[in-house]
């Protein structure tokens, strides 16, 4: 049932892929989130992953950043057959994820939170001085706008917030980052912000993984849509091809519904073209 | 949220601002409040719930509550006293013994958070319950070992020869020095925030040693419960496994999303915490000279969160400091100790004890509020 993936994105590099998932199955109880699933993702190309909600695009991704455990299928990385069982072994493998509500510890400050969990210093001891001066590289990086680094994240605002959240993913040098959800919780102009970060990892040859409910966002920024529906893939389009209207139709199922229905209806009524 | 007034600020500056006022109303209404002598009997009170209170102040720090610190002080206290007098162990031994029986209770409570997935709150309600009744088993028939170990009993008996006192003034003075210097001079984000509490070390311990020396010089007691505190800090502010254990209170779902063993982190505190309880509890039986029935009581466990929670740390988890525990013993104590002095009834104490609690604690439950961004979620996994 696997819809045939292997035909490469926009602007993917000569090379396999760098992450790529095969056939991945995963059941909570009775409930079949993902039935036979394929993905994949080349270094310095923003893949899109859409579907409506209980589609099984947050489990694909928690499977990849080694949250969930995937029944069947298989990962590879770099083409090498690999078993991610913690989040720390995806983050060692170069899979770094930004996770929907961020996962940021509200109470620390930006460089606590941009190395939580690689921390730099000795095995014991952290090294303030130095990490602080790897957040002010990393943020420049990603052109980021935060006052200062040594103030709680809580008092941030969502986009900056978000900004941390993704100059976080930057920290173990990764080869692939995912963004669950990036801009759903923001206004026009840190979607804006968040978009151009995406199009500054695309350019720094990562491979961008980007779940997305907003259209106008995916066709913006991605290279190539991947339509998941029922836990399985639906459809694939090259963004520059496709419409908003296809996306839809791919999303929601096949053209018998109330969508395509309306569409069908109208372009009938509407005259040529 | 910029205001000079925010509630986060304002449970940060209020800790020691109580502190100023109770100290201002007591020597108002007794002058030999602010004496040597009675600031070094505050100092000497305070020093074993203190200790208990860095205990509450770590495992509240990781989001959770243990309420059997009081009976865990008590219980490892009387196996050090048990086996120095009934079985005539060496101090060093029987201290280490009695640290060891609270590392083992600290690890039988975070087994039953950890694996069995028990509250904290429950886990460590049934164990105040438990090593109550462990401290009276160990205490045998007479109800009450008397210390007499001569090393046991200088641990809160001795005090420092005033030139010994001066010498470790220099040292922390110098000390404070350095690191302010070193601070501003890596010109790091925001220094000022890290060197003021270098200030306040640095000029604060000449003064202190400068009281206690008016008295019978600086007590060993308190020295061992500032070396806690000092370590306490460190670990919190400077050791990935405090770091960690912030970032646990603070948000433990992404903390695990984040790599971090959030297990190992709830074992590490919860044995750290018992074992603090422990030291806590010989530094009482130390000044006490004996361990009895009332060693460990709900009443210590009661004070020690209660200046935890004064003190400026969070119930909510993953903000506070370790200072917090020296701030809110210090408000405790003072209300105890002034109260006293001007002959108060202890229905008295307890009635202001609480009210000051409550006015903490409402602080802090702002702050928390005002912390509270929509983007919170305490998602579990399995969804």
């Amino acid at each position: 049932m696997s819809v045939a993936t292997h035909e490469s994105g926009a602007s993917a590099a000569t090379t396999g892929p760098i992450l790529e998932l095969i056939g991945i199955g995963k059941h909570f109880g009775a409930v079949q989130a993902l039935a036979g699933a394929d993905f994949h993702v080349h270094a310095g190309e923003v893949v899109a992953l859409v579907g409506d909600n209980g589609a099984g695009k947050s489990t694909l991704v928690k499977i990849m950043s080694g949250v969930y455990q995937a029944d069947s299928g298989s990962m590879r990385v770099d083409g090498r057959e690999v078993h991610v069982h913690s989040p720390s072994a995806a983050q060692s493998l170069g899979i770094a994820t930004v996770f929907q509500d961020l996962a940021l510890c509200d109470n620390l400050d930006v460089v606590a939170n941009l190395f939580l969990g690689s921390e730099l210093g000795t095995k014991a001891w952290m090294d303030e001085v130095v990490m602080e001066k790897e957040s002010w590289r990393l943020l420049r990086e990603l052109g980021a706008k935060i006052p200062t680094v040594r103030i709680p994240v809580a008092s941030l605002s969502g986009g900056q917030r978000q900004t941390v959240a993704i100059a976080r993913s930057l920290v173990g040098n990764p080869k692939v980052v995912m963004l669950d959800e990036p801009t759903a919780a923001l206004g026009v102009a840190q979607t804006a912000e968040v978009l151009n970060l995406v199009e500054r990892l695309r350019e720094q040859r990562l491979g961008v993984v980007l779940i997305s409910h907003n259209m106008a966002d995916v066709q913006a920024v991605a290279d190539r849509i991947v339509v998941l529906r029922l836990g399985r893939n639906e459809a694939e389009f090259r963004a520059v091809d496709v419409t908003t209207e296809q996306l839809v139709a791919a999303i929601t199922g096949a053209s018998d519904n109330v969508v395509a229905e309306r569409n069908a209806r109208r372009e009938a009524s509407g005259g040529p073209e | 949220m910029n205001g000079s007034v925010s509630p986060a600020r304002l449970g940060r500056w209020a800790p020691p601002a109580a502190l100023a006022v109770i100290w201002l109303v007591m020597s108002l209404s007794n002058p030999r409040f602010l004496s040597a002598v009675n600031l070094t009997n505050l100092m000497l009170q305070i020093v074993a719930v203190g200790a208990v209170a860095v205990a509450v102040v770590l495992v509240l720090l990781i989001g959770e509550i243990d309420l059997s610190v009081g009976a865990v002080s008590g219980f490892g206290a009387a196996v050090t006293a048990v086996l120095s007098v009934k079985q005539d162990w060496p101090a060093v031994l029987a201290i280490l013994a009695g640290l060891a029986t609270g590392a083992l209770v600290g690890l039988a409570h975070a087994a039953m958070v950890t694996r069995v997935g028990v509250p904290s709150f429950v886990v460590t309600l049934a164990g105040l319950l438990t090593w109550q009744g462990a401290l009276l088993l160990v205490l045998g028939d007479t109800g009450t070992v008397n210390i007499d170990d001569p090393q046991l009993v200088a641990i809160a008996g001795t005090f420092l020869a005033p030139a010994a006192g001066w010498a470790l003034a220099a040292a922390v003075t110098a000390g404070s020095v350095v690191a302010i210097v070193g601070s501003l001079r890596r010109e790091r984000d925001r220094p000022a925030r890290r060197v003021w509490p270098w200030v306040v070390a640095g000029a604060g311990a000449p003064v202190a040693v400068v009281v206690f020396n008016a008295d019978r010089g600086v007590p060993l007691a308190v020295v061992v419960f500032l070396l806690l505190l000092a370590g306490g800090d460190l670990m919190v502010r400077r050791t990935k496994l405090g770091r960690h254990a912030m970032a646990t209170g603070s948000n433990a779902s992404g903390a695990r999303r984040a790599g971090i063993a959030v297990d190992r982190i709830r074992l590490a505190v919860f044995m750290l915490a018992s074992v603090l309880a422990v030291t806590g509890g010989i530094l009482a039986a130390s000044r006490l000279l004996a361990v009895n029935q009332s060693s460990g009581s709900t009443d210590l466990m009661l004070t020690a969160v209660a200046a935890a929670a004064i003190g400026g740390t969070s119930l909510f988890g993953g903000r506070g400091t370790v200072w917090s525990a020296l701030l809110g013993a210090l408000v405790v104590g003072s209300l105890a100790n002034g109260l006293d002095l001007m002959g108060a009834s202890s229905p008295i104490r307890l009635i202001a004890t609480g009210l000051v609690l409550a006015v903490a604690v409402g602080l802090d439950t702002l702050a928390h509020r005002a912390e509270v961004t929509p983007f919170r979620e305490h998602s579990r996994p399995g969804r």
